[in-house]
């Protein structure tokens, strides 16, 4: 947990900043499909080939990552900038990481709306989204895998489905009242394992 | 205005989802039809076009919402709006890492988040299915060519992400599969 020490030395606190930003928008700019398929990158740019972090620290970042609100991309690049450099370094990697996307996206939404004048791109796009529903369904399995299971858990997970899917309540609402009753339930005296 | 909304819309996004990607779509699905920034279907078509582009989706989304409604001003107030959340949270959390792990509130809200985010996703699953599927009239889909060609399709994608076939791969079957099929007037 030592932070390398760049408080005293504007130059080596510049490039620092230097290295975060650059090594950021390197797994931004080179990592399809966001989130998950990032970590590994992160891990082998950021403990591996320099030395940002432990590499003992990665899983802990990702638990982190994942515990707190936002993509796990900016939550992940803004806590190693941060243990880096402090609140530049969280600035600079998270500009890093979201630089590429932007970019990319913002030239990319100048041609989207005309290619689907050509029928075979509405073609195309019609294709697409039932491949893309299946995603959505591996991904909905995935997380089900790796979510604790138990009678709160199942309860929880089954409202949550049933109320975004076949009502027009607030998603907002769902997560904060899922959150409420995990706290809840995890008060009760009477429990020792978890899930 | 619509620059603050924006800011604000995708603010309230990144607050509010837990575990990147996917677990995303269903309050972005909700916010962005609640606007009337984008339709479903092109929602949806823009799953793809993330997943065939670098980067994370929720910043994908949030600069494509952002420029289609207000330009790049508006593509950076979306973005900024996703970005700042997160931002926040963990440069406080960076500090202390070690408590907020072990935190027993942490925890419990934890235990409620996690089935919550399945359970959203499995809302997103039957929602995006009958637009995808059904175009939004189950009762009159069965009958139309379109239904039945999205549903082999969707079959095959099905067995190729469970092979776990990398999500480039699916995209580029299931287009080739729409062109080849919309070229045979299934598509209507």
């Amino acid at each position: 947990m030592s932070e390398p020490s760049v408080k005293s030395n504007p130059r080596a606190t510049c490039k620092m900043l230097w290295t975060l930003f650059s090594v950021f928008f390197q797994i931004g700019a080179f990592t399809f499909g966001g989130g998950y398929a990032m970590i590994p990158l992160i891990q082998r740019e950021t403990a591996e080939k320099r030395s940002l972090v432990p590499p003992e620290q990665i899983l802990d970042i990702v638990a982190i990552a994942e515990s707190t609100p936002g993509p796990i991309a900016i939550n992940a690049a803004t806590f190693i900038g941060c243990r880096c450099a402090g609140a530049p370094g969280a600035l600079a990697a998270t500009f890093g990481v979201v630089l590429p996307s932007f970019c990319i996206i913002f030239v990319l939404s100048f041609f989207l709306r005309r290619l689907m004048q050509f029928a075979a791109v509405r073609y195309a796009f019609a294709g697409i989204r039932a491949g893309v529903l299946a995603l959505v369904c591996r991904a909905f399995f995935n997380m089900y895998r790796q979510c604790p299971k138990g009678s709160v858990s199942y309860f929880v997970g089954a409202a949550a489905l049933g109320l975004s899917a076949f009502t027009g309540l607030n998603v907002l609402w769902i997560v904060a009242a899922s959150a409420l009753l995990g706290l809840l339930f995890s008060l009760l005296p009477h429990q020792k394992k978890e899930g | 205005m619509i620059f603050l909304t924006l800011f604000w819309t995708f603010f309230k996004i990144g607050l509010f989802t837990f575990g990147g990607g996917y677990a995303m779509l269903p309050l972005i699905e909700q916010q962005v039809l609640a606007n009337r920034w984008m339709s479903l279907e092109s929602l949806v078509n823009f799953v793809a076009v993330s997943e065939s582009t670098p980067g994370p989706f929720a910043i994908n989304i949030a600069t494509y919402v952002g420029t289609e409604t207000a330009g790049f001003a508006g593509a950076l107030c979306a973005t900024l709006g996703v970005v700042t959340p997160s931002f926040l949270v963990i440069l406080v959390v960076a500090r202390c890492y070690l408590a907020f792990q072990n935190n027993r509130v942490v925890k419990g809200c934890m235990r409620g988040l996690r089935p919550a985010t399945v359970g959203l996703i499995g809302g997103a699953v039957v929602t995006i299915g009958l637009a995808v599927l059904c175009g939004g009239n189950p009762a009159a889909a069965v009958t139309t060519p379109a239904f039945w060609c999205s549903l082999v399709i969707f079959a095959g994608c099905l067995v190729l992400a469970f092979r776990k076939a990398h999500p480039l791969l699916l995209v580029a079957c299931s287009a080739a599969a729409g062109v080849a099929l919309g070229y045979c007037g299934a598509w209507g």
